[in-house]
């Protein structure tokens, strides 16, 4: 053995460790439902990451060319559960695209107290699990308690609490209750405070900053070249939301809406005079970002809610005569992608002019955005893991259909 | 009481050779009962304990996250859920995994729970005028920051042994973080000891009597971070969040703990709960005045003259009564302490592998040294502090530790002895 060794780089091919892999998921406390990553680890660092998907697959397009369009809302709900009203909407405007259906007014002003409900249902729990993914247990909680609510009032409105089917091809199955707006104004009167609450005890936290601050950064370009879509490429700073920059169907939806799209232009964010400044440890692009983009977006839901209530009722009309079950589609086909929590939800179809489609498509959003994860993931820590994947919020049951 | 149980057995035998037979009071079999009957309460404290901790903290869980915690089981607080869970865990099936060394696997908590209940031997829940203490040693505070650090091996065995990598990661994990926590968690220790003059925890305790401002706590202003910093550590030692990353549940599934059910599990869970109450009990004996409380109403009412100190012959109720206090003052003090443990759980986020690291061996580690130095400097300027300090008389006339701590160590147990009868 020599007294002395030169080389440096002989030391460290003495001391390097054997590569592990390690499987995280299916059944995993972090991987939101059934995803499945495996890692190469060499100890704590990760030099690779490979989702693998298919764990909640379904056939849901399969199932949608045996069925006519209304048959299929309920499957929209099992894809994002937790955002079910969002996929009805998507699904229903598609087909709506493919009928040229006009929608009365009332009808209109519902679709956006529903889809903004469902959205700051959805951005509640990524809020909260991703808490969660960071090791703290009460946001969760927190968030679901204010979920709770949202639940309450869809459950009012239609009966269910997770798999609505309530939104669906030429309007809604029904009316919004009475004094149901009335009991959603007070919902958010008491929501909108507490949101600061949430700030200080998570995105202001310092250890939560310090958790997800220039991790897993991901650049505009990375961004667009993925598909991603949605919050994810907006915490990128790309300036595009479907709701303002979407296709006319979807967004005369939003047609004299006042509201914001988030995303930092020039190292401001719309609304941070009301909300924390962003931590100077934090880079365009990473999961703090990320996830205050949709700590924001909630807040832009709740102006949205409150003058939708507002046109509500001041509208007239109905709120829309769903289509009949058995009712011919016009041959041809349509594409619609809307601005789900998730990021742009797509649906397609393709009509020979039966009752029943002859293809159905659906472009999930999250997909695209779990595609980013291996490049984000990418010489990370172990635990940094979960924080990246939980900023990307996706939900298996959208990406698997 | 190894002089009583030797006393017991001589009578027995000089009933039964009609006088021709004697033990003495130092034979190795009242030593043995004596130590026995420690051992068993102790075991009862320990376990009584994580079962009232284990409940407060589901208690203080479920306020925090708006939400009631236990309910049902043992009347309206939920009192006995945890006894319900550990009946629960008792009739679980015993797993091992198939690759698993079976028996380092089966070792491993056992290791655990030894070294959180070795600590309590050295750890007194009362000083003067009795101490109350299973086994008062002159070096307590080392000894009980010693046998924390042996509760690792418990941990790093069950990851090593459980053949699975989440348990490996855990395991890895702990054994980087106790390198990174135990320097400065020692350091901390130090100070008081240093301020005392003595290793004795009895002894630290009370050089701190009188007013709450005699506690090294409100010492000077280097031991007033110092407690901060080892209350840090502390968390840190037990693994409680935001340390808690060997068992950090979103990311490895369940650390060390991942292959364990049932009893083992349970017993790792005590293990925790029993070293966060030890952690807790030496903040408070070490910084927060241990069993005196803010205001010395003991020495107001004069249970504590001199003349009460004579135990060796007749203990007096009024030192019973005393103790019973003190115990009540250090247990409240350890108690409020583990909330806050618990409240930081319920609040914080995790801290990643290299952040704890960080945090504890570049900021903790030098700011404790700072700390001691500046300590030391503080009490040779200024051995009575500043206008803060309030000496008693008594104090001054003679040093508590040159009464108390000589007999003690000789019969030792004493206070235990008692409460054993």
């Amino acid at each position: 053995m020599p007294a002395t060794i030169d080389d440096p780089r002989i030391i460290e091919f003495d001391v390097r460790t054997e590569e592990m892999l390690v499987n995280m998921g299916p059944q995993h406390p972090s991987t939101h439902g059934v995803l499945r990553l495996v890692l190469r680890t060499d100890g704590e660092i990760v030099s690779e990451v490979t989702p693998h998907i298919g764990y909640l697959h379904r056939c849901a397009e399969k199932i949608g060319e045996n069925l006519t369009p209304r048959q299929w809302i309920p499957y929209t709900d099992r894809m994002d559960y937790l955002a079910g009203m969002n996929m009805n909407l998507g699904w229903s405007l598609c087909v709506e695209k493919l009928l040229k259906y006009e929608l009365p007014e009332r009808g209109r002003h519902l679709r956006v107290i529903i889809a903004e409900l469902g959205r700051m249902a959805s951005h509640l729990v990524g809020m909260g699990a991703y808490g969660l993914d960071l090791g703290t247990f009460s946001p969760f909680l927190y968030a679901f308690r204010e979920r709770e609510r949202i639940l309450d009032l869809f459950e009012e409105a239609c009966g269910a609490r997770l798999t609505y089917s309530y939104l669906t091809v030429g309007g809604a199955t029904a009316d919004l209750p009475h004094g149901w707006t009335d009991k959603c104004l007070a919902f958010l009167d008491q929501f909108e405070p507490v949101i600061a609450e949430y700030h200080t005890l998570l995105t202001t936290n310092a250890i939560f900053v310090k958790r997800t601050a220039k991790i897993g950064i991901l650049s505009p370009e990375m961004a667009i070249d993925y598909g991603c879509s949605g919050p994810v490429t907006r915490g990128s700073g790309i300036d595009f939301d479907l709701r303002r920059d979407g296709e006319p169907i979807y967004t005369s939806m939003y047609e004299g809406y006042q509201f914001e799209v988030i995303c930092e232009r020039n190292g401001h964010y719309p609304n941070d005079h009301a909300y924390p400044a962003v931590p100077r440890e934090a880079v365009l692009g990473d999961c703090w970002h990320r996830f205050y983009v949709r700590m924001l977006e909630v807040v832009q839901s709740i102006g949205l809610i409150r003058q939708a209530i507002e046109n509500y009722h001041r509208s007239s009309g109905s709120h829309g005569e769903p289509i009949k079950l058995n009712q011919k589609l016009p041959k041809g086909e349509a594409y619609l992608e809307t601005e789900a929590p998730r990021g742009q939800m797509g649906f397609g179809i393709v009509s020979r002019g039966e009752a029943i489609p002859w293809r159905v498509r659906a472009r999930s959003s999250s997909f695209s955005n779990l595609a980013v994860c291996p490049e984000l993931c990418r010489g990370c820590l172990i635990a940094d893991v979960p924080a990246v994947v939980g900023s990307l919020d996706v939900v298996m049951g959208e990406i698997d259909r | 009481m190894a002089e009583f149980f030797n006393y017991l057995l001589d009578c027995g035998a000089y009933a039964l050779s009609g006088g021709r037979w004697s033990v003495a009071p130092d034979n190795l079999f009242g030593v043995v009962v004596t130590a026995l009957v420690q051992v068993i309460i102790l075991l009862h404290v320990i376990a009584v304990g994580a079962l009232i901790f284990i409940w407060l903290e589901r208690k203080v869980a479920g306020r925090i996250q708006d939400r009631l915690g236990p309910t049902r089981v043992g009347g309206k607080f939920g009192w006995l859920q945890t006894l319900a869970d550990g009946i629960k865990l008792i009739t679980k099936e015993d797993l091992m995994p198939a690759g698993a060394d079976g028996f380092l696997f089966k070792a491993a908590p056992y290791v655990s729970m030894a070294a959180a209940l070795a600590a309590y031997f050295a750890l007194p829940f009362a000083g003067s005028p009795l101490p109350f203490v299973a086994q008062q040693l002159n070096v307590a505070a080392f000894f009980i920051v010693a046998v924390l650090g042996l509760e690792v091996f418990g941990v790093i065995l069950a990851g090593y042994s459980s053949a699975s990598k989440w348990a490996l990661f855990g395991s890895m994990r702990e054994a980087a973080q106790v390198v990174s926590y135990e320097v400065p968690l020692g350091l901390c220790a130090v100070v008081p000891v240093m301020l005392a003059g003595s290793m004795d925890l009895v002894v630290v305790g009370d050089t701190q009597r009188g007013l709450f401002t005699n506690w090294y706590l409100f010492h000077d202003p280097f031991t007033f971070v110092v407690f901060w910093v080892y209350f840090t550590c502390g968390t840190a030692s037990v693994n409680r969040a935001p340390f808690d990353l060997a068992e950090a549940e979103s990311e490895l599934v369940a650390g060390f703990h991942t292959e364990y059910s049932g009893l083992r599990w349970s017993f790792f869970f005590m293990a925790e709960y029993g070293s966060m109450f030890t952690v807790s009990m030496l903040a408070a004996i070490l910084f927060l005045g241990g069993w005196h409380g803010p205001l010395p109403v003991t020495e107001w009412l004069g249970m504590q003259a001199d003349g009460w100190l004579e135990y060796s012959t007749s203990p007096g109720i009024a030192a019973y009564l005393c103790n019973l206090i003190g115990m009540t003052n250090v247990v409240l003090k350890a108690g409020l302490l583990v909330t806050v443990m618990m409240w930081a759980r319920w609040t914080l986020p995790r801290l990643r592998i290299d952040q704890v690291m960080t945090t504890c061996l570049k900021y903790c580690t030098p700011i404790a040294a700072v700390m001691f130095v500046g300590a030391a400097v503080w009490q040779a300027a200024l051995p009575r502090g500043l206008m803060l300090r309030t000496p008693l008389a008594n104090i001054a006339a003679s040093e508590p530790w040159q009464r108390g701590a000589e007999p003690v160590v000789q019969t030792s147990g004493i206070a235990v002895d008692k409460e054993a009868r």
